[in-house]
């Protein structure tokens, strides 16, 4: 599906002059950024099962500004040295690149978690992955939708 | 070109919105709002807690200025003005305040570099450079909490009237002035964002469209060119007049640098 | 000149789990974005965040460009014993900053 973005930037691009065609989409671009996502996916998880549950992801769902977006992520665990987590992994599917953090912890840790700002590109569907000692993958996602700031710098056209 | 074809569409959105004439007015005190109501619960939160805000990145940033000697003078501002947290409180309040040299009001920017050049004989730093508005915020930060307190008199008078004629003058190939969207609509929306009543009462502060913080003026000229009007260099006095006459309607609002904007 | 901010606590109780909150200066430009020309700009960001206590790594993040300009990374650490927390970011063009807290563990 087109979102309101993709076809606005279309659009405009098709309007352009030819430098803009630099920044044209490439029509191809939902089904690349599904095959990076599945690759991040993967180094992330090899081949494991990845259940839902024990992971809860905070995002706001309505975003004022894509560019700094509240994110938190905690994973219920007892955090001893025999149970623990050991990393947690955030990915988008719809930004340019997948990946967006890497944690790594231990025990140590005391609570299994991170919070931090990221950017969204567009309205999608955000997932935190976490890995246990154990060995297992456990997800949330959570879908958030970003609204163009009216009032943006720089000029109109 | 994503961002370059969203605003092509807002503008013919607006245009749109304000065929029909409104009838403009000054928000009534009772009424007035700053920005920080009109944003999400988590912008909000980005604000109000200064080991989050990134804002603070830039205040301390000004403090060590504050203290760092420069200029042929080989003095820091704290060599004149002691401690800022003293001495510089509810300072930037009052500003833009007169200028008696050169019989004209100045904005705070403008009266940093007017003590690096006359007093520290340093060169004047550029508009919207990191220093200059590390050493803005960090002198605003002393206000914060404070109400603004513009007070005007025959001097500014002249300069105040220049600055509100400015803010309901129609500008621009979209043909709007300020007050249109400030005081008329301002419990509306252009496109999915709220039209907040434009009170300063943060600058410098931190836009999250900018990823960093800027002055009101760097906020004005994006006004400007948003409504397709030919903006004003930094620093003039068009610009200076507008800066007077938005912290004269915002008076007894309290200052919130650095604050937090979408 | 601040181009970080670290919170800890100053003192804590022996296996209390503490909160930290950094803050580091930095555009983490994408690499993504184009000048007003058309020419992209160049990647430069923050690509690793690391925290010791009192030498031994006890938190690191591998940060993409998708982390907002001047990150905030939030998190926890257990109060093991007196000593020191270190932080640092590394990133492109050579880019490292390391921030001390010194932290009392009764």
């Amino acid at each position: 599906m087109t979102t309101r973005r993709e076809f606005l930037v279309l659009a405009a691009a098709s309007l352009a002059a030819p430098t803009a065609a630099k920044a044209q989409l490439d029509p191809n671009l939902a089904a690349k950024r599904k095959a990076a996502y599945e690759e991040a996916l993967g180094k992330v998880v090899g081949g494991a099962r990845v259940r839902a549950g024990r992971v809860k992801l905070q995002l706001p769902p309505l975003i004022d500004n894509g560019n700094s977006v509240p994110l938190s992520v905690a994973v219920e665990s007892p955090m001893t040295a025999a149970d623990h987590v050991k990393a947690i992994h955030v990915l988008t599917q719809r930004n340019p690149l997948p990946d967006v953090v890497s944690v790594h912890l231990g025990s140590r840790a005391g609570r299994a978690g991170i919070s931090t700002r990221v950017r969204l590109a567009d309205t999608q569907t955000v997932v935190a992955i976490a890995e246990l000692s154990d060995g297992t993958f456990w997800s949330d996602s959570a879908e958030v939708v970003v609204t163009l700031s009216a009032c943006l710098e720089e000029g109109l056209i | 070109m994503t961002a370059r074809a969203a605003r092509l569409f807002l503008a013919l959105s607006a245009a749109r919105l304000f065929v029909e004439p409104a009838a403009a007015g000054e928000v009534p005190l009772s009424e007035r709002r700053s920005g920080y109501e009109f944003m999400s619960r988590e912008t909000r939160a980005m604000q109000d807690d200064d080991t989050g805000n990134p804002g603070t990145l830039w205040v301390l940033d000004g403090e060590a200025l504050w203290k760092r000697k420069a200029g042929a003078s080989d003095r820091a501002c704290s060599d004149c003005h002691g401690d800022a947290r003293e001495s510089m409180k509810a300072v930037a309040a009052r500003y833009p305040a007169f200028d008696p040299a050169l019989r004209r009001p100045v904005n705070l920017e403008q009266r940093i570099n007017a003590c690096r050049v006359g007093r520290q004989k340093a060169p004047a730093l550029a508009y919207e450079s990191r220093d200059l508005l590390a050493l803005t915020a960090y002198v605003t930060r002393q206000s914060r909490g404070l109400p603004i307190n513009i007070t005007i008199d025959a001097r500014t008078r002249p300069f105040l009237e220049a600055g509100r004629e400015a803010f309901f003058r129609r500008q621009g190939q979209l043909n709007l002035a300020c007050a249109q969207c400030h005081d008329d609509h301002w419990s509306g929306k252009l496109a999915g964002s709220p039209i907040t009543q434009a009170h300063p009462t943060g600058y410098p502060l931190y836009r999250l469209e900018w990823q960093g913080l800027g002055s009101l003026e760097r906020r004005l000229r994006g006004c400007l060119t948003g409504l397709r009007a030919e903006s004003y260099p930094y620093g003039a006095p068009e610009l200076v007049d507008l800066e007077l006459y938005l912290m004269w309607r915002a008076n007894g609002m309290r200052m919130e640098t650095p604050a937090v904007r979408p | 000149m601040a181009r970080a901010v670290v919170t800890v606590p100053a003192q804590a109780k022996r296996g209390e789990i503490i909160e930290i909150k950094t803050l580091a200066a930095h555009a983490m430009e994408t690499g993504f974005r184009r000048t007003q020309l058309g020419e992209l700009i160049p990647r430069d960001i923050i690509r690793r965040f690391t925290c010791t206590y009192n030498g031994v790594e006890v938190y690191r993040v591998d940060l993409h460009p998708a982390v907002a300009a001047n990150p905030l990374i939030a998190f926890t650490t257990t109060a093991t014993e007196t000593g020191t927390l270190s932080f640092q970011w590394v990133g492109d063009n050579g880019y490292s900053v390391t921030e001390i807290a010194a932290i009392r563990v009764e």
